[in-house]
């Protein structure tokens, strides 16, 4: 294998990511040039690695701002969740509304009939 | 109040207690925003964007991993979106064809990776990737997430991820390692 292909390898062999060829790995253990090319991978990945607790600062003044973000998305949440339970309690109104109408007419259709029935008969 | 305490009281709907694991986290969470964004200004909308999910979402938190563990995930997939839009709001394409500025006049290779310096230039050569892959390389390098999990946040495959991991690392090589010197000098 050529030092141009394994370098190719390198960014997923330094840290076992990826299935590594047994030939590039042959090459690595021989080839001074590739031995150095991972060592700087495994340099950056250990940098990488610090940054991790190396904190930015937040602007001054964010969190505030975050906190009343959400004081204004839960108001929003809350004010929804009446808005919508109201919208139930209406749709509850009308739908018993027009069931009671429905069946007023049925009877008065079933009475009407009666009727009609007893003046033929 | 520890941490569990709270997790359970912000999914009982209690603000206060939300607030707080907000107040605990938020420099952490501030810092992820701002490597994955690599400026300032997208990293306070992702970062306010981030608590909102988390606070819309409290209820399905298992509670299997840690909360800033779990908001480390959130705040990529609001990173995410927030890149999405400014690709859409921009001509400027910020993507993998673009290749980011070479700040190699001003990196020069360091003797000690660890010094603060070396930190500096790293921080200052991932906020010059492309967001594609600078995600990716912070997610996994400095965040330690795995890459189903990374996957799943920035919405490509496994495969994907691994791919943009590598082209990630081999440009940030390229630029704080001048191969030309160290090279030869092995």
């Amino acid at each position: 294998m050529l030092c141009e292909e394994v370098t190719a390898l390198l960014p997923g062999m330094v840290d076992g990511d990826v299935d590594v060829d047994p030939e590039a790995m042959r090459h690595v253990e021989t080839c001074l040039r590739c031995q150095a090319e991972l060592a700087r991978y495994r340099r950056l990945l250990r940098t990488l690695a610090l940054l991790r607790t190396r904190y930015a600062e937040p602007t001054p003044g964010l969190l505030g701002e975050t906190l009343a973000a959400l004081t204004d998305a839960a108001e929003e949440g809350a004010r929804r969740t009446l808005l919508s339970g109201r919208r139930l309690a209406y749709a509850g109104a009308i739908g018993g509304t027009a069931v009671a109408a429905g069946a007023t007419a049925a009877l008065l259709i079933a009475r009407s009939r009666r009727r009609s029935l007893r003046l033929a008969g | 109040m520890d941490e569990a305490e709270l997790i359970s009281a912000a999914k009982a709907g209690d603000r206060r207690a939300f607030d707080e694991l907000v107040r605990r986290t938020f420099v952490d969470t501030f810092t992820l925003a701002r490597r994955l964004t690599g400026n300032e200004e997208d990293a306070r909308d992702v970062v306010q964007d981030a608590y909102l999910r988390a606070w819309r979402g409290i209820g399905k938190f298992r509670g299997e991993a840690q909360f800033s563990t779990w908001m480390y995930r959130i705040t990529a997939n609001a990173a995410a979106t927030n890149v999405r839009r400014r690709r859409r709001q921009q001509a400027d394409p910020f993507f993998d064809d673009l290749e980011p500025a070479d700040p190699r006049a001003d990196l020069q290779p360091a003797a000690q990776a660890e010094s603060a310096e070396a930190l500096e230039r790293i921080a200052a050569a991932l906020d010059e990737l492309p967001p594609k892959l600078r995600s990716v390389v912070v997610l996994k390098d400095v965040y330690d997430l795995s890459h189903e999990a990374i996957a799943d946040e920035l919405g490509i495959t496994v495969a994907a991820a691994k791919v943009r991991l590598h082209r990630g690392r081999r440009k940030l090589r390229d630029v704080l390692y001048d191969e030309g010197a160290e090279a030869h000098a092995v």
